[in-house]
């Protein structure tokens, strides 16, 4: 047998093998590179390409999060602390404390895994797109799409994907400034990547129901395309194993040039030299064939194994199936879609549609019928050994001859260095004051909180029929919704069980430049308190981590970064809500016109899924009448720090919201509690815009009006200021709709300690659409029409992308 | 009471074949999800089945047009699907399947074999959803409108429901045939334009029938709205409708009993 082209490591310093790595676009460290050296010189002989190849794709930043699982030195202040692996000291620890028996799988699998029901489990995932979407905007948020169904497809033994879900960020479509060459104009972008979720998710038959959007003009060069996706499987189908012996069988998609070097390119700075063969083409129907085959094959447990081909293609799915045995792999047998692809090539292409599976012989005859009546290809490409290593050849070619172990647990680990620095806590300086009645309507036409409509129109919503709460709300179907709750009861095959299941999310940067820790913090607490709007339970929420972050080179960024994980830690905790999977997304900067590195805000993004015990009880957020009392449940703090109405003022400086898990837990627990007896007639969460936004789109959705009286708000004492009530955006704040004989036994679900949240009557609903709202010196602070406020809300997205 | 066998037909893009197939099983149908391959290759029979559902999907990926390459097979696959209609069993195509219909020359006439019909981008330029107000032709002898009230509401969810006819005159025949089943209206039963009309379809056509009445198309979902938890205002009090959709499957399994 010959061996492949070889790329030579053995007399390199670790400079030269880092420079030699980086003009493949291979993004190893010389530490890695080292390593490298180091076991092929006691093998004495060179690497093959593909070797290496499949080394830098295994250990990409992408594949192997090594930012979160190296030892990282923080400093803060004067202070300097180990932490040995951020992600087991956060995330982990958060959810092993939790010990929730009806996590079925977490971090192990392509999503976590929670129970539903007696017989069934919703596996649960939302990956990034970021670095793909930049480049080319419609192709990579399609991929991203489809990645993240294959990931739900390719969770124990395949899941029905029920609920698609995106969240974007954006510099403004109204953008004016400078952009560098080659950068797309944010309006571009986004166009591009709804497009591309729409195209994918609608073929694709999953309705896309749940997300957001944020605008920031700091995310113009990096856009952050979030995608995720809730699948439904049978409890019998969460575990999967791989035996010795078994095929590796690949199915789905062909194998093409496409999508070469797609997780090491992530797994670097975006440069102007990006390589566009990085991003890959998507063909959704492909995909919607090997989703109606897997599943059918499922169901007549015709495989014991199955992964998808993500980042690393070939070489990832196999390696991962067979990291606990060996594989032997013979790459002649992938059909391709043009001849002539090298061995590396076919190994390492990450061309959309395919999966491999691992498939006992007994059963190969009846799975290649099932996947050739879907019309969809299969080929067997070799078989599970218990060798220990993974051995690639392409005809008489050997292009892989590795050991699983070295592959997998040879990366080493790296100590970087981060720092932290809290920010001074100034009072709020800068920007005129406006009067009360203009901060509210500029912030309803806010980018980040006016309607969404036109997007959410392009995603069919309702596909499998089981969207009973939908993402727009209210009389006119327009509202602003917490969040979609689904009934699968297509999947599940019996419409006499209304359980169903509702996902949310948390996401606000602006907190995150004051303090990512509080950031972390309001992101659960705001994905936690969407979904007790819909009548989720609280209680029983799972959770998505998905940090985006720019370079962790930077000491700064680092610490950061793990202030932030320290935040979910704490919350999850805080909440009893443990996280289940997530997934990271690092070096997001490039280079502005000027030449100067812009890094995004750090973000992080929380999802968050929880069942809804009866679709019967939910509930939207529109006003239902006129007459109505008007409950606050939460305590009011001045907390208008990285809020909308400083931004509207532009205005800087005061306390970030700061999160009380267990004072905010009992609050929604309460509320929960109360719409299972059906005494919550609508509820909508507190977030950006405070008390005055929440109000205004529950009446502009309902079309009734309503009068608050701000002296009856529970609050902090030292507040004096009405501004401060009306849009402060303290986390944990519901404000929700009861009718008047209904008030008893509503308040009968509220604590009373000291610990208990805190509900108060603040207003009640009006006939006349007009809020109306009374000061603490019994004045009228703002008397404005609905109607008029709802136009302005409806006009800024469709105006921005004319 | 026997259970009326439903064909559901497959094909690859096909997405809505769960909730159509629940919709038929809540009215006492039995339906089965039947892949177009399985026709084609004679190991399943059209003839065998009591209705036929066609239900919606991007078939093929709706290149070339939507549902073109679907009709196109359903013309070589289901050959005795003429026979099928002129025996008077139900023939129901939902969204993409009422698209593959037209385009197959089943509707607006299904004894007439050429296409007169077709489809194109909706004048917004956009895949859309959203729920509509539909006004039914009382006049129509569809079978499936059978005890429904006149005005309904279902939702749309597509980005070629924009159904153009070949002349004007074609549509003065349409008319006279009672063949416009459903049109997109406003609240209070008027013809406006988009939003009401989602898609600027020519005389606001959502759905047409065939004179004898047993063959459906339609560009609204009525299988997604078999339960009154679907609407989009269930939980507003004012709110208590019928669920409209799953009248419709009512009549059609009631019809082939």
């Amino acid at each position: 047998m010959t061996v492949a082209a070889e790329f030579g490591v053995l007399d390199r310093t670790p400079k030269e093998l880092r420079a030699q790595g980086d003009a493949r676009h291979l993004s190893l460290n010389e530490a890695e590179w080292t390593a490298i050296q180091t076991h092929f010189r006691a093998l004495k002989r060179e690497p093959t390409l593909a070797e290496v190849e499949t080394l830098a794709q295994t250990w990409s930043e992408h594949c192997k999060h090594k930012t979160f699982t190296s030892p990282i030195r923080l400093t803060e202040g004067k202070k300097t602390r180990l932490i040995k692996n951020l992600f087991q000291e956060t995330i982990v620890a958060a959810t092993e404390a939790a010990r929730k028996p009806w996590c079925l799988s977490v971090f192990e699998d392509n999503a976590g895994v929670v129970a539903f029901g007696k017989d069934w489990a919703l596996a649960f995932k939302a990956e990034t797109h970021n670095h793909p979407s930049a480049l080319e905007p419609y192709g990579g948020a399609e991929t991203g799409v489809g990645g993240v169904i294959r990931d739900v497809l390719g969770c124990g033994l395949g899941a029905k994907p029920v609920l698609g879900t995106d969240a974007f960020c954006f510099g403004r479509p109204d953008y004016a400034g400078a952009l560098p060459e080659g950068a797309h104009h944010p309006r571009r972008t986004l166009r591009g990547v709804v497009s591309g979720v729409r195209d994918y998710g609608n073929r694709m038959g999953i309705p896309t129901a749940g997300g957001g959007i944020w605008f920031d003009d700091d995310y113009r060069l990096n856009p952050l395309v979030f995608v995720g996706t809730v699948g439904l499987l049978p409890r019998w189908a969460v575990k999967k194993e791989v035996k010795p012996g078994d095929l590796i069988v690949a199915a789905g998609g062909r194998t093409g040039r496409d999508g070469l070097h797609g997780a090491t390119f992530s797994s670097a700075n975006l440069a102007e030299n990006a390589p566009t063969s990085a991003v890959q083409i998507g063909h959704a129907i492909a995909e919607k064939r090997l989703l109606d085959a897997l599943l059918r094959a499922r169901d007549r447990r015709l495989y014991r194994s199955v992964t998808d081909c993500g980042a690393g293609g070939f070489s990832s799915a196999i390696g991962e199936l067979g990291a606990k045995c060996g594989a032997r792999v013979r790459l002649e047998a992938a059909p391709l879609k043009v001849a002539g692809l090298a061995g590396w090539e076919i190994w390492l292409s990450e061309s959309q549609e395919r999966m491999v599976l691992a498939v006992p012989p007994k059963n190969l005859k009846a799975l290649e019928a099932v996947f050739a009546a879907e019309g969809c290809e299969t080929a067997v490409l070799g078989e599970f050994t218990s060798t220990g290593r993974l051995v690639v050849a392409h005809g008489a070619e050997s292009v892989v001859d590795l050991d699983m172990k070295f592959l997998h647990k040879g990366l080493p680990k790296v100590e970087r260095a981060a720092s932290w620095t809290p920010p001074p806590t100034a009072k709020p300086a800068g920007g005129a004051a406006k009067p009360p009645a203009q901060i509210l309507r500029e912030m309803l036409a806010h980018p980040n909180v006016c309607s969404r409509e036109w997007v959410i129109r392009q995603y069919d919503h309702e596909v499998q029929g089981g969207t009973v709460i939908k993402p727009l709300q209210g009389v006119r179907h327009d509202g602003p919704g917490d969040a979609c709750v689904i009934w699968p009861h297509a999947a599940v095959g019996d419409d006499s069980d209304f359980s169903a299941f509702a996902v949310a999310h948390g996401l606000n940067p602006d907190y995150g430049r004051l303090d990512p820790y509080w950031m972390a913090m309001a992101c659960v607490d705001e994905a936690l308190r969407n979904l007790t709007c819909v009548g989720a339970d609280p209680a029983r929420a799972a959770l998505l981590d998905n940090f985006c972050w720019a370079s962790p080179d930077d000491p700064k960024q680092l610490g950061a970064l793990v202030r932030a994980a320290e935040g979910c830690r704490d919350a999850a905790k805080g909440f009893g809500a443990p996280f289940i999977s997530g997934k990271d997304s690092l070096y997001n900067q490039s280079k502005d016109e000027k030449g100067r590195e812009l890094p995004i805000p750090g973000t992080v993004l929380i999802s968050a899924l929880a069942p809804v015990p009866d679709a019967r009880r939910a509930v939207t957020m529109d006003f239902k009448g006129p007459g109505n009392a008007l409950y606050l449940v939460g305590r009011t703090n001045d907390e208008l720090g990285g809020s909308l109405c400083h931004r509207v003022l532009g205005r800087c400086g005061g306390e970030v919201p700061k999160a009380s898990p267990a004072c905010a837990l009992d609050g929604f627990k309460a509320v929960h509690a109360a719409m299972l007896k059906g005494l919550v007639l609508s509820a909508h969460d507190l977030s950006e815009g405070g008390l005055a936004v929440a109000a205004a789109e529950m009446g502009f959705s309902g079309e009734f009006g309503a009068r608050l009286d701000l002296d009856e708000v529970a609050r902090d004492p030292r507040i004096y200021s009405d501004e401060t009530l009306l849009f402060s955006e303290t986390p944990g704040r519901l404000l929700v709709e009861v009718k008047p004989e209904s008030e008893g036994a509503f308040l009968r679900h509220f604590g009373r300690g000291a610990k208990a949240a805190p509900v108060r009557r603040v207003g009640q609903t009006t006939a006349n659409p007009i809020l109306k709202v009374v000061g603490l010196a019994g004045n009228t602070v703002l008397e404005e029409s609905l109607r008029a406020l709802k136009d302005a809300w409806q006009a800024t997205l469709p105006g921005m992308l004319k | 009471m026997k259970s009326p066998k439903v064909l559901i037909l497959r094909a690859p893009g096909t997405n809505c074949e769960l909730e159509t197939a629940a919709a038929f099983r809540a009215v006492g149908g039995a339906p089965e999800l039947v892949h177009i391959a399985e026709l084609r290759a004679g190991k399943k029979r059209l003839m065998d089945y009591a209705i036929l559902a066609v239900p919606g999907g991007f078939s093929y990926g709706d290149d070339v047009g939507a549902g073109r390459v679907l009709a196109n097979q359903i013309r070589h696959a289901l050959t005795d699907l003429r026979q099928f209609v002129r025996l008077g069993r139900p023939v129901i195509g939902i969204c993409n399947g009422f698209q593959a219909l037209v385009k197959a020359g089943i509707l607006p006439h299904s004894n007439a074999c050429d296409q007169s019909a077709s489809f194109t981008f909706n004048d917004s330029g956009r895949f859309e959803a959203r729920w509509v107000h539909l006004r039914l032709n009382t006049q129509s002898s569809c079978l499936f409108f059978k005890g429904l009230p006149e005005m309904i509401e279902l939702p749309v969810a597509h980005g070629e429901g924009k159904l153009v006819l070949r002349s004007p005159r074609q549509l003065e025949d349409l008319k006279k045939n009672k063949s416009i089943a459903l049109q997109y209206v406003t609240e209070d039963g008027k013809l406006m334009g988009y939003p009401h009309n989602p898609n600027g379809s020519i005389f606001n056509i959502a759905g047409l029938t065939n004179p004898e009445g047993n063959v459906l198309g339609l560009m609204p979902h009525p299988e997604r709205f078999v339960e009154i938890h679907q609407h989009p205002n269930w939980t507003r009090q004012t709110y208590r409708k019928q669920a409209v959709g799953l009248e419709m499957f009512k009549n059609a399994v009631a019809a082939a009993r």
